[in-house]
């Protein structure tokens, strides 16, 4: 019965219903706001339960999409209403649906005013993101890919930090220059094939020539969407300046479509160009894993520390990406989905302190495991998790994207290596300063332990960082399929390539 | 000449509003005896033109398909021609229906109703000229009562200087014009754009060519094109805000249509002649409306940068001189047109203490007074920056493909990088609206009368992506009469 039904778009655009209902909540300001909270919780959790069924019905060993949708939206002008998930891209919904009512749970308490107007911001956004990932036509995909910038632009604006204009206007302009770009080289395919469909432009021979061009016009908005050094700067003060929930959301899900744009573009349809810059990107992201890394160990304020161990951490992701092998693109695709759980994790533990003591400077904490012992743990877990520790789902990308590297050259996986080392060095120093220590301060030992409502955003996180980390299959199985048919893809063009010079 | 049945049913529109403006006339001659008559017939005035769009709209059907030649070819109507005239008369009623009875300002007197009514005539007989005779005395129809209107505030220092301005630059250009419209005459040996067009096929004199770049020069001063927009910022500040809200929305349809109609279907044999010029001004008007508006601190004098800035991206689609050009044109208008009638319906509810105010800092907070209006507001300024997935990004969209096809690819270029600095300053707008606070909030609701334009227009910026495939069509088959 379920499977009759156009699940994706379901999926997709369930959350406007939750908005529609936002607008019509009446009453005192109080009851507006509790009653947001919970329609917004409701509806986003019952879009997660909705979305378990894409995972449930995915049948990993077929080729090309599943849960197909396909309507007429511009007729005779190739542009359609065109959904569908394949391996790469049915993770990222799943991420993005889990990852939205923990943000929503993550803000219950420190949002406070503007109640409804933030719920209607996270569902909007969530419709952007989901749409983003199923979408099948280029045009739809520029579409979401570029919506997602209205509702996070206002999320960072009203309910940021001190810095938040600042920050909002930074990030949007930023994003939304490398994505003009990007839209003028979506025009000149759509010219050049007659289509956005992106299966058909999949299979559509761009000459190498073009293809350099292209390659450069998507590459200026995936690489500061991803953040690639040196187009990161927004990142930090974007993350910095957001409320916990949307450094969560950012964090978790919006730095990934850098990611996934790689592999659903530039890879299977810019091969010749991927190759031809893959040592670019190569340098780009040591220099990105490196630098950043030494950047977070000098930093002062905990969200900007993991704001910079995310441009690293995604550095991993564009190294792997470009090794163009099976390993290296596996791995990169669990190392995105394995930082999303964790960076925002990670976000949500300087939130839990941050409500407390309502600072992020490092120098402020110390021995806070005196007063929250279970924070302490979750903390403790998370961190050993954005370091690789084995064990953990971030072992699991980092050793694949390292495996990958290795075949594509010595130097890369030797010089990326370095940058685990002191991901630790920032990561346990961090930890140490935070929790251990003596408690001086009489106001870190007055905080409270967690509460149920966080406790209930930090077990889920955990269990799945934990999962992956122990049976990674559970995930490498559902991609394996689409990343070798992308590699193979790739591999059959390169050496049609070859042959003809 | 003959009146038969298809001249009558051609000209329908024009023949309805014609006569309406003769009736209004006597209605403002004769009524303005007392205070409570003044009201009266200021109500009746506009209830009339507000009448005499919506019927002119529906005369609009009866004009018969296909290209009719109309009094000895000084017309021509096509599909195109009808489809411009109703997103003009669409605007007009917008226009109008904004202004309450009372605005103040000097719009309440029942010749400004008039007024508008006359120019909206002249735009109607604009863009269906098809002789440059009727050309001009259409355009000069249009001008001459907008001079009027934008200096209707005579106790306003501002509105006398841009009236004057407006006037002065505006006889200026008409100058311009007519005199590109002699050397086009004496090259061609007729004033007939099918004449015109016919003696191009074999190549253009230099005559030809230094009278069509005057006659475009004029023509771009009319859609206040860059570098001849100079009077654009000073009218649109210093004329009461009805006015604004008319020039904003209005006449750069007609400018635009009749653009459009001069250089495809009168110089349509020489492309590669007016297309650099339209990129010229197509990327002078990009680039002068996305810096020129970064500074403004008045709402009304932002907004004329940024419909400089929408002529240039139009233009682009103009400057690609194909099919595809044509009805981006055709595409991008029609967003403009709702986008212009959405912002001025939040602008004109702006008061404070009764009083409208127009300073962009009187916006700050507006999210936490009037979250609604906000929202609104909002809405237009993402559309207006390009931001999918609201009606703007598809005007834009149709125009850079219509670009990018013709191999224009550094006018695209300019295009979406210009279209980043522009969205700082409409970004600007909704920061002071939803981040910042207000110690003096704007008055009360929009009017029920707002309400109903910002609900046509907000829901049409919204929903665009669903109509945006039977537009399309509809924009590709109506200007196939060009090629």
């Amino acid at each position: 019965m379920i499977s009759s039904w156009p699940l994706l778009s379901v999926i997709t655009f369930l959350p406007l219903t939750g908005v529609l209902f936002l607008m019509l909540i009446r009453g005192n300001e109080e009851a507006i706001a509790a009653n947001s909270r919970l329609v917004a919780l409701w509806v986003s959790g019952f879009t997660f339960v909705l979305s378990l069924y894409l995972y449930v019905g995915f049948d990993p060993e077929m080729m090309g999409y599943q849960f197909e949708e396909r309507a007429d939206w511009i007729t005779g002008s190739g542009i359609s209403y065109h959904l569908g998930i394949d391996g790469i891209s049915m993770p990222f919904i799943l991420l993005a649906t889990f990852l939205t009512p923990l943000s929503i749970l993550a803000s219950w308490k420190s949002i406070t005013h503007r109640v409804r107007d933030y719920m209607i911001a996270f569902l909007v956004l969530e419709v952007m993101m989901v749409g983003m990932f199923a979408s099948l036509d280029m045009l739809m995909f520029y579409l979401f890919f570029e919506g997602v910038l209205i509702p996070m632009f206002i999320i960072i604006g009203v309910w940021g930090g001190a810095e938040r204009v600042y920050a909002a206007f930074k990030f949007f302009l930023y994003t939304l220059l490398g994505s003009v770009l990007m839209l003028v080289c979506m025009l000149v395919m759509y010219q050049m094939a007659g289509t956005t469909d992106i299966p058909a432009l999949a299979a559509f021979a761009f000459s190498p020539e073009i293809q350099f061009w292209l390659f450069l016009g998507f590459f200026a908005s995936f690489a500061v969407k991803v953040p690639m050094w040196p187009v990161h700067t927004w990142l930090p003060d974007a993350h910095v300046q957001a409320p916990t929930a949307g450094s969560m959301i950012l964090a978790g899900v919006l730095l990934k479509m850098g990611g996934y744009g790689f592999l659903r573009f530039s890879l299977p349809m810019f091969p010749d160009a991927s190759e031809y810059f893959a040592p670019f990107i190569f340098v780009l992201s040591i220099v990105a894993v490196i630098y950043t890394s030494l950047v977070a160990l000098a930093q002062s304020d905990m969200k900007k520390l993991i704001a910079y161990s995310s441009v690293a951490h995604m550095g991993f992701v564009t190294i792997g990406i470009f090794t163009l092998t099976e390993q290296g693109i596996a791995g990169a695709m669990f190392q995105m989905i394995s930082h999303g759980l964790v960076s925002a994790a990670l976000f949500f533990c300087v939130g839990v302190v941050y409500d407390r003591l309502h600072t992020r400077e490092i120098s402020a904490y110390g021995g806070v495991v005196d007063a929250m012992p279970r924070y302490a743990a979750f903390f403790m877990f998370m961190m050993l998790a954005s370091v690789g520790l084995p064990g953990t789902s971030g072992f699991v990308g980092e050793m694949l994207v390292l495996v990958g590297a290795w075949e594509a050259s010595h130097w890369v996986a030797i010089l990326a290596a370095t940058g685990l080392i002191l991901g630790a060095c920032y990561m346990l120093w961090l930890y140490r300063r935070v929790v251990f220590g003596r408690a001086e301060k009489p106001e870190i030992l007055e905080m409270v332990a967690l509460d149920r409502r966080e406790v209930m955003i930090f077990v889920p996180l955990t269990i799945l960082v934990l999962w992956f980390g122990i049976y990674p299959a559970t995930l490498l199985d559902v991609m394996a399929y689409t990343v070798s048919d992308i590699m193979a893809n790739v591999a059959s063009d390169l050496s049609i390539q070859t042959v003809m010079r | 000449m003959e009146f038969s049945q298809i001249t009558i049913s051609a000209a329908l529109p024009e023949f309805i509003l014609i006569s309406l403006a003769l009736v209004m006339v006597l209605i403002a001659a004769f009524a303005k005896q007392s205070e409570t008559d003044g009201e009266g017939s200021i109500k009746m005035v506009r209830t009339l033109s507000l009448l005499g769009y919506f019927a002119a709209f529906l005369a609009l059907f009866s004009v018969p398909d296909g290209r009719v030649v109309l009094f000895n070819e000084l017309f021509a109507v096509n599909d195109l021609v009808i489809y411009m005239k109703g997103l003009i008369l669409v605007g007009a009623f917008f226009a109008s229906w904004l202004v309450s009875e009372q605005w103040g300002e000097g719009v309440d007197r029942p010749e400004f109703h008039l007024l508008v009514l006359m120019a909206v005539i002249g735009m109607l007989l604009m863009v269906s000229a098809n002789n440059l005779i009727s050309l001009y005395m259409a355009l000069e129809l249009q001008s001459l009562p907008l001079y009027v209107v934008a200096a209707m505030r005579t106790s306003s220092l501002k509105s006398s200087e841009a009236g004057l301005k407006y006037f002065l630059l505006g006889a200026l250009s008409s100058g311009l014009l007519l005199y590109g419209a002699s050397l086009v005459y004496g090259s061609s040996g007729s004033t007939n754009f099918d004449a015109i067009a016919s003696s191009l096929s074999g190549g253009a004199s230099v005559g030809m060519i230094v009278g069509m770049v005057f006659l475009l020069s004029g023509l771009a001063f009319k859609i206040s094109a860059a570098p001849f927009h100079m009077w654009t910022p000073d009218v649109y500040e210093g004329a009461p805000t009805p006015v604004t809200a008319l020039f904003a929305i209005v006449p750069k349809v007609a400018g635009m249509t009749l653009l459009m109609n001069v250089t495809y279907s009168a110089f349509g044999n020489i492309t590669d002649q007016w297309m650099q010029i339209l990129i010229a001004l197509s990327v002078a008007s990009m680039i002068v409306g996305a810096t020129g508006a970064i500074m403004q601190q008045n709402i009304k004098r932002m907004l004329a940068y940024s419909s400089i800035a929408h002529m240039g991206y139009a233009l682009a689609g103009l400057a690609a001189g194909t099919p595809e050009g044509a009805s981006a044109v055709v595409i991008y208008m029609t967003t403009y047109v709702f986008m212009g009638a959405a912002a001025f319906g939040v602008i004109m509810t702006m008061r404070r203490e009764g009083t409208p105010v127009e300073k962009i800092s009187d916006l700050a907070g507006l999210s936490a007074s009037h979250p609604l209006l906000a929202a609104a507001m909002m809405v237009v300024m993402f559309s207006m920056a390009g931001i999918p997935p609201l009606a703007g990004f598809f005007g834009k969209w149709y125009v850079f493909l219509a670009a990018v096809n013709a191999g224009l690819i550094p006018l695209a270029v300019i295009g979406v990088l210009t279209s980043v600095i522009g969205a700082f300053y409409y970004l600007r707008i909704i920061r002071l609206m939803y981040f910042e606070d207000s110690d003096a909030p704007l008055d009360d609701g929009a009017s029920h009368q707002n309400r109903l334009v910002l609900i046509v227009s907000v829901g049409f910026i919204l929903l665009f992506f669903f109509g945006i495939g039977a537009l399309s069509q509809e924009a590709s088959s109506i200007v196939s009469v060009y090629f």
